[in-house]
């Protein structure tokens, strides 16, 4: 099969920028704006969105890679791109082991004796970094970069086979999904435990991603712009938004039939509960539905910042991080009353998008002066942001 | 069956008294609804003998002289007695630090046989959080600990972690908080929210809980209205036991 040489599509950037804000938002807690973003309306949150695009951007970049250039020179490129991961996520911990360092050594309160154990593994550092190092140890909001790192080494062959067998290829993903349920398979963490994104669970929507990139959306345009599609959507993000609204308001949970509760509960965000793709899977089919490729609000002013950042996710992703500590950090030491909270979730989302901006301007400065990089990024479509 | 209604009665009675929590340690509208009756409390009550277990870890104790005296076991058992001035009331408390679900859960069935408890109050989930237990194991081992309690003919409710907001960033107590809010429901169980109740303090600003200090006087504070809440949430629970539910048992 060939890969279409088609416009870069500007909904994958706008809809991955947005979800990085929305990971932004949730990560720091107790902020009266993470009521805006999608985990309180639904099953699935911004991570389904994160990870579904980063997979259906990297199958077209590698994709291509692969047909122009041969297995060899695009699973190099991949894992390049694995390595940028790995080093962006080691500089995450070290900013983490700052904060916690910090706390540790200031803070002080008889009342959160148990608590304080969380910085037990400061007095083994030697053991806490080297199973960083091998993305064993997993502090908080820390977890998705380990799983694309996983994801990453592992999709050279994926892309190899994707090329060939397109049905095979999602069919292996699909299995090795349902084995992972099945036999509980995910991959040790340290001290105990498992990876809080289970690597062979997830995989099923970076797999899904792909396949839609390399000739699936052909396959299945058709059946979800149908009204039947659309329909089936609609009831399903309605009904969990209805199960979702008795968490925050527990009066109304005894509506919520008992047959239901003991099936549907617990909701397994490590191992992508299927309640969890299908929540995703509805808001796609609405998305591509009403949000054409070609819709001209995609290239409006206003819109802009979300593009620019989605186009730069590994950085902004990093960058999100490291605001949210260090938003949580002010409302810790100077004010957590609702208006700090308002004024460092925008205030985070402006450096963001500050910092796209600039990224963008880097990118063309480069791309101007000869000899730095062969090939301009932009004519692949959404740019070595994979 | 009269004795039960006398109890019932006299709760009713304690409910008076009560009013005085909730000026000094509110809680949100909504808050602390007991859902779900204790049998065995209301049987205990009317039967003048009331024997209470607290499974927890460091945070159901306090450090320092007198600290256990001040820690929120201690306080509850003070006010258990003032409320019901005519039950022998004894609470026992097993704090361990460092504690997982895991861990407790293997001792729960030596403590009931040698207590034998009307109710257990089991505190856990931070050592979870902290150590990064799978919530899965998380969930199967509050599973095994309740149903362990209530085959030996004990109530039991479950208190979840404290607010910290300092810590905030750095344990992940959602998954935690939501496997034990699942098992109460699951399981027909009250759950005592210490989680949301002290965000609540810390949000109208009753207690600063991210301050600095060495002195024990605000954890004092705080296991104090613990320990009031807790005895209102445990009698207003009792309350919900019908006489007729009662004969069945």
């Amino acid at each position: 099969m060939h890969l279409a040489e088609s416009e870069r599509d500007l909904r994958l950037d706008l809809f991955r920028g947005l979800a990085l804000w929305l990971i932004f938002l949730d990560h720091i807690p107790s902020n009266i704006v993470s009521w805006i973003t999608i985990r309180n309306y639904g099953f699935s949150d911004a991570t389904e969105i994160f990870v579904f695009i980063s997979g259906y951007t990297a199958a077209f970049v590698y994709g291509a890679t692969m047909q122009k250039k041969g297995f060899v020179v695009a699973s190099a490129r991949i894992l390049k791109r694995a390595w940028q991961v790995y080093v962006a996520h080691i500089f995450l911990f070290a900013i983490y082991m700052a904060e916690i360092a910090y706390v540790s050594a200031h803070f002080e309160n008889p009342l959160y004796a148990e608590e304080m154990g969380v910085f037990d593994f400061l007095r083994q550092p030697d053991v806490a970094l080297v199973q960083a190092l091998l993305l064993k140890f997993k502090p908080a909001n820390m977890d998705v970069l380990p799983l694309y790192i996983a994801l990453l080494a592992a999709f050279p062959p994926y892309v190899w086979l994707l090329l060939r067998m397109p049905t095979l290829a999602l069919s292996v993903s699909v299995a090795i999904y349902v084995v992972a349920w099945e036999f509980g398979i995910n991959l040790p963490a340290y001290p105990s435990g498992h990876w809080v994104f289970n690597p062979f669970a997830w995989q099923l929507l970076f797999a899904f991603g792909t396949w839609c990139a390399l000739g699936g959306m052909k396959r299945i345009g058709l059946f979800i712009r149908s009204p039947y599609a659309v329909a089936l959507a609609t009831i399903y993000l309605l009904v969990s938004l209805a199960v979702v609204s008795t968490w925050y308001f527990p009066a109304y949970a005894h509506l919520v039939p008992k047959w239901l509760t003991e099936w549907m509960y617990p909701i397994d965000k490590t191992n992508l509960d299927v309640l969890r793709l299908a929540h995703f899977f509805a808001l796609a089919t609405l998305t591509v539905r009403f949000v054409p490729p070609d819709w001209p609000g995609l290239h409006s002013l206003w819109l802009r910042p979300a593009v620019l950042c989605g186009q730069h996710s590994l950085e902004i992703f990093c960058i999100g991080v490291f605001l949210a500590f260090a938003a949580h950090f002010a409302m810790i030491e100077f004010s957590d009353g609702t208006a700090m909270q308002i004024l460092v979730s925008i205030l985070g989302i402006a450096i963001m998008v500050a910092a796209a901006a600039l990224m963008s301007w880097y990118r063309r400065i480069e791309e101007r002066s000869p000899g730095t990089r062969s090939k301009p990024p932009s004519t692949t479509p959404a740019g070595s942001s994979t | 069956m009269k004795r039960i209604v006398l109890a019932l009665a006299g709760l009713l009675f304690a409910g008076v008294a009560l009013a005085q929590t909730s000026d000094l340690c509110p809680v949100a509208d909504g808050e602390l609804k007991p859902g779900f009756p204790l049998p065995h409390v209301t049987e205990a009550i009317a039967n003048k003998q009331l024997d209470i277990v607290v499974l927890g870890t460091t945070s159901s104790a306090l450090s320092g002289p007198g600290g256990s005296g001040k820690a929120y076991p201690a306080r509850f058992e003070i006010e258990l007695k003032n409320e019901l001035p005519d039950v022998a009331i004894r609470v026992t408390s097993y704090a361990k630090p460092r504690q997982t679900a895991p861990d407790m859960e293997k001792e729960i069935g030596r403590i009931l046989s040698r207590d034998k408890p009307a109710l257990v109050v089991w505190q856990t989930g931070t050592g979870d959080a902290i150590r990064g237990i799978d919530p899965e194991t998380f969930r199967e081992a509050l599973d095994a600990g309740v149903s362990a309690v209530r085959a030996a003919g004990s109530d039991i409710i479950l208190i979840n972690m404290q607010y910290s907001p300092r810590t905030e960033t750095m344990i992940a107590l959602t998954p935690y908080l939501d496997v034990m809010r699942f098992v109460a429901l699951q399981h027909e169980i009250n759950l005592f929210d210490r989680f949301a109740i002290m965000k609540y303090w810390s949000e109208i600003g009753l207690f600063d809980l991210s301050a600095a200090t060495k002195k024990t006087d605000l954890a004092e504070r705080v296991h104090d209205c613990i320990g009031r809440l807790l005895t209102e949430f445990v009698l207003e629970s009792a309350k919900l036991t019908a006489p007729e539910d009662k004969d069945t048992h």
